[in-house]
């Protein structure tokens, strides 16, 4: 038994399965991200007061910058496959790999920071709201460099049998990762600047 | 390789050794049965997952409608088993009877009716009705099952904690509002069982989505879609779009619980006299919003593929086309969009102010449109036809009446004056069980009676049927009408000896001994539908590929169907309801039949 359109788009629909499945996947996720920055509009907005200046701008920046060029490494990524050359889309996909790995830690610093100044979540909606949101997101990033880790390793012999497929999956791990990274743009803002 | 072999579905089938050879690996017992990727051994897992949690959500409800009828007597016959923490000598403590109650409402929907009516029914019918030859991916299929399963152990497991502020399971109701779930005992161990439930609709619902866009037959166009398969699209959506408001705030109440955190916690706040050390500011409305955002698309998730089972059920034993399945489309994508923005009439009692109550008032209206257009279509099918009256047809007959009960009494609920009066009275209870119990589940019988033949090869006995049938259908209307009394009457819906102390109970506590009754009555009803389902699977009647002379798809797939489901490609070649066409020599005329020339 083969199920159609695992690789091939289907004509009335112009989208592959795995395309659909991971857009609709986003969908969800927006939802679930909508809801905790409602959550976060509706605690801001009923507090006696909000605090500023607590959190690190400039590793909140750093962290920026570091997601916004791993989602450029992914793209390469994929186009490099697309433009058959296995060697630069190892090394794209190790790139945007490591960029993860770095945001995890400058992460792993901030939190750490704040736990020894005693700013645990049970200090205030603020700091609750913060960690629940940024925690949230880094297990996304960490969802992510779960994929990857995978298709570095033992997903890559795909490209071999199917290089089409492998080429969608690369894709599919893109459009996810872009969304990781919007969702940190949005929540940079929202918890560092305003 | 032998030339003839024995498909898994147990027809022999001839096939080409060496055109096959490509794709065939033996899979062992467990890849089969257990960890099995084919989506009718899901449906099926589903399914019976899903009928225990339902009988195992009705027995609670039985222990407790025992309290109800005689408060303060020890339970008889399993009283002694509870144990000193829930009956010492058998009789009920409160904090038990709380739990039955969060654990009733929380296993019949998310354990009971949604695996049962998506997992289930979804799995198994919707790719043979679309002529699929799987899901459009199998993996995650086979994930959504066991976390789902995941999901139901936890459940399970809290009724025995002990470790978490307390013993015992969930007390809070099914809907554990803060600040209430955020203290009582056993609210971690729901919450986390609902994170994994979440997780296993958020899998399915993906699922259910590709393989309708993408693996739909040739010729098989959107306005051909058998209805059932437009209402498990739009319940799709729903499960996708809405669920996940719901995982965030269960993360926010974990938060709460377990990092003390207040994001549903006011300041203030005094519990037993002793005010609790927390930071304050949260807002426990905020958890309303975001669970009635969920739990109010989940009705229609519960209702849907419901409505849907009956419209099939309908055609095909009326020997006619739907009356206005585009009217019937149309609808029930309309009540999709529409039941995003109709949550906040759960909450008029929280002072939301007039504006937002016109609000959503208009738009509850509104939502009652295409529900009362679905009934009408329904109705209106029935005019004129000779009535096959069969087991599936008399709980598809019967889910009509019931159906428009509980829709109706609902109007009252949707407009704030009359909900102030009504609102956590017993009438609510009516309201909504008279939807879902002999609305949704007797449509799930149906559902069983209809498509068991296409899943085991064989029929189930239409004698027992017609027992189990018309013994519900009685007792559970007389379990459910007096509700509406009940609730007029102003009478409290979470009172553990129905509110005795209230002189204006006086007269409607009667009516608690006739519930109970017919409550244990209606259990007593099904043990004819357990016989039957268990027994027609070994010596039930068997049946050939088309036992109903239907018109959809899975009709043209052998009975059961092996893997991959259809021997030939199917192709469709008109609507799905085309029966007693005119100038036809049978009355009934299959989408897979080709023109003939």
């Amino acid at each position: 038994m083969n199920i159609p359109y695992t690789v091939e788009e289907r004509p009335d629909s112009g989208l592959a399965n795995g395309k659909l499945g991971i857009w609709l996947f986003l969908a969800s996720e927006v939802m679930l991200f909508g809801a905790l920055f409602s959550t976060y509009i509706i605690l801001r907005t009923g507090a006696s007061e909000w605090p500023h200046g607590e959190l690190n701008v400039w590793l909140g920046m750093a962290n920026t910058f570091i997601l916004i060029a791993s989602s450029v490494t992914m793209v390469m990524a994929w186009a490099s496959l697309k433009l058959n050359d296995w060697g630069k889309h190892r090394l794209y996909l190790i790139a945007t790999f490591v960029l993860a790995g770095i945001f995890l830690v400058n992460k792993y610093f901030e939190y750490s920071s704040h736990w020894t100044r005693g700013e645990l979540p049970s200090r205030s909606t603020f700091l609750a709201i913060y960690f629940t949101l940024t925690g949230l997101h880094g297990l996304h990033i960490l969802g992510g460099m779960i994929v990857m880790a995978y298709f570095i390793g033992p997903g890559a012999s795909l490209w071999k049998r199917n290089p089409d497929q492998f080429a969608n999956r690369i894709e599919y791990t893109g459009l996810y990762w872009h969304f990781v990274d919007l969702v940190w743009i949005f929540l940079f803002p929202v918890l560092y600047l305003l | 390789m032998d030339k003839t072999e024995i498909h898994p579905g147990g027809e022999r089938v001839h096939v080409d050794a060496h055109a096959h050879a490509e794709h065939h690996e033996e899979l062992g017992w467990w890849r089969t049965y257990v960890f099995s990727q084919d989506h009718k051994v899901i449906g099926i897992q589903y399914a019976f997952t899903g009928l225990f949690f339902l009988l195992f959500g009705f027995t609670l409800m039985m222990i407790m409608r025992w309290q109800l009828a005689y408060p303060g007597r020890p339970i008889p016959l399993i009283g002694q088993w509870f144990g000193q923490d829930r009956a010492p000598m058998g009789i009920m403590l409160p904090e038990f009877y709380n739990q039955l109650g969060a654990m009733h409402g929380t296993i019949m929907v998310f354990l009971g009716v949604v695996p049962l009516a998506v997992g289930g029914f979804g799995n198994f019918v919707m790719p043979l009705q679309i002529g699929a030859p799987d899901m459009a991916f199998p993996k995650i299929n086979m994930a959504s099952y066991w976390v789902y399963f995941l999901g139901g152990v936890t459940m399970l497991a809290s009724f025995f904690q002990r470790w978490d502020h307390g013993v015992g399971a969930a007390q809070s109701g099914w809907t554990s509002y803060p600040p209430l779930a955020v203290i009582a005992p056993g609210q971690t161990l729901w919450l986390v069982g609902m994170i994994f439930l979440i997780t296993s609709s958020l899998l399915g619902s993906v699922n259910f989505i590709t393989t309708i866009v993408q693996l739909r037959a040739k010729g098989l166009s959107y306005m051909r879609m058998p209805f059932f398969v437009w209402a498990q699209f739009v319940t799709a959506f729903l499960l996708l779009l809405a669920f996940p408001p719901l995982e965030a705030a269960g993360v926010l109440q974990l938060m709460d619980r377990l990092a003390g955190t207040s994001f549903f916690m006011p300041s203030g706040l005094v519990v037993s006299g002793k005010p609790m050390l927390i930071a304050g500011e949260g807002n426990p409305l905020l958890w309303q919003h975001l669970f009635w955002f969920l739990a109010h698309p989940e009705v229609y998730v519960l209702i849907l593929p419901g409505m849907g089972i009956v419209s099939e059920i309908i055609a095909n034993n009326t020997r006619k086309p739907l009356w206005g399945y585009k009217a019937l489309v149309y609808s029930v994508t309309f009540l999709g969009f529409m039941s995003f923005i109709v949550w906040a009439h759960h909450m008029f009692m929280t002072g939301m102010g007039t504006t937002m109550s016109a609000f959503f008032q208009t738009t509850t209206m509104i939502i009652s449109i295409p529900s009362v257009v679905i009934l009408t279509a329904l109705l209106l099918s029935l005019w004129g036809a000779s009535i096959r009256f069969t087991t599936p047809m008399l709980f598809a007959l019967a889910f009509i009446p019931m159906f428009g009960i509980g829709g109706l009494t609902g109007l009252p609920l949707g407009l704030a004056p009359a909900d102030i009066h009504l609102h956590d009275t017993y009438y609510v209870i009516g309201h909504f069980h008279y939807v879902v119990a002999p609305g949704t589940i007797f449509a799930m019988f149906a559902g069983i009676y209809y498509w068991f033949p296409k899943a085991t090869g064989r029929k189930m006995n239409e004698m027992l049927g017609a027992i189990h049938f018309w013994g519900s259908f009685i007792c559970i209307n007389i379990v459910f009408m007096p509700m509406f009394i009940q609730g007029l009457g102003g009478m409290n819906r979470r009172m553990y000896d129905g509110g005795m102390q209230y002189a204006h109970n006086k007269e409607l506590l009667k009516y608690n001994l006739i519930i109970g009754i017919a409550a244990w009555s209606l259990g007593l009803f099904q043990l004819p539908f357990i016989v039957n389902f268990l027994g027609s699977i070994k010596w039930g009647a068997l049946v050939d590929k088309n036992p109903w002379e239907a018109t959809t798809l899975e009709w043209s797939a052998p009975s059961p169907p092996g893997h991959g489901n259809f021997l030939t490609e199917p192709i469709v070649y008109r609507g799905p309801y085309e029966y007693s066409v005119p100038g036809s020599a049978k009355d009934f005329t299959p989408q897979f039949e080709p023109e003939r020339a």
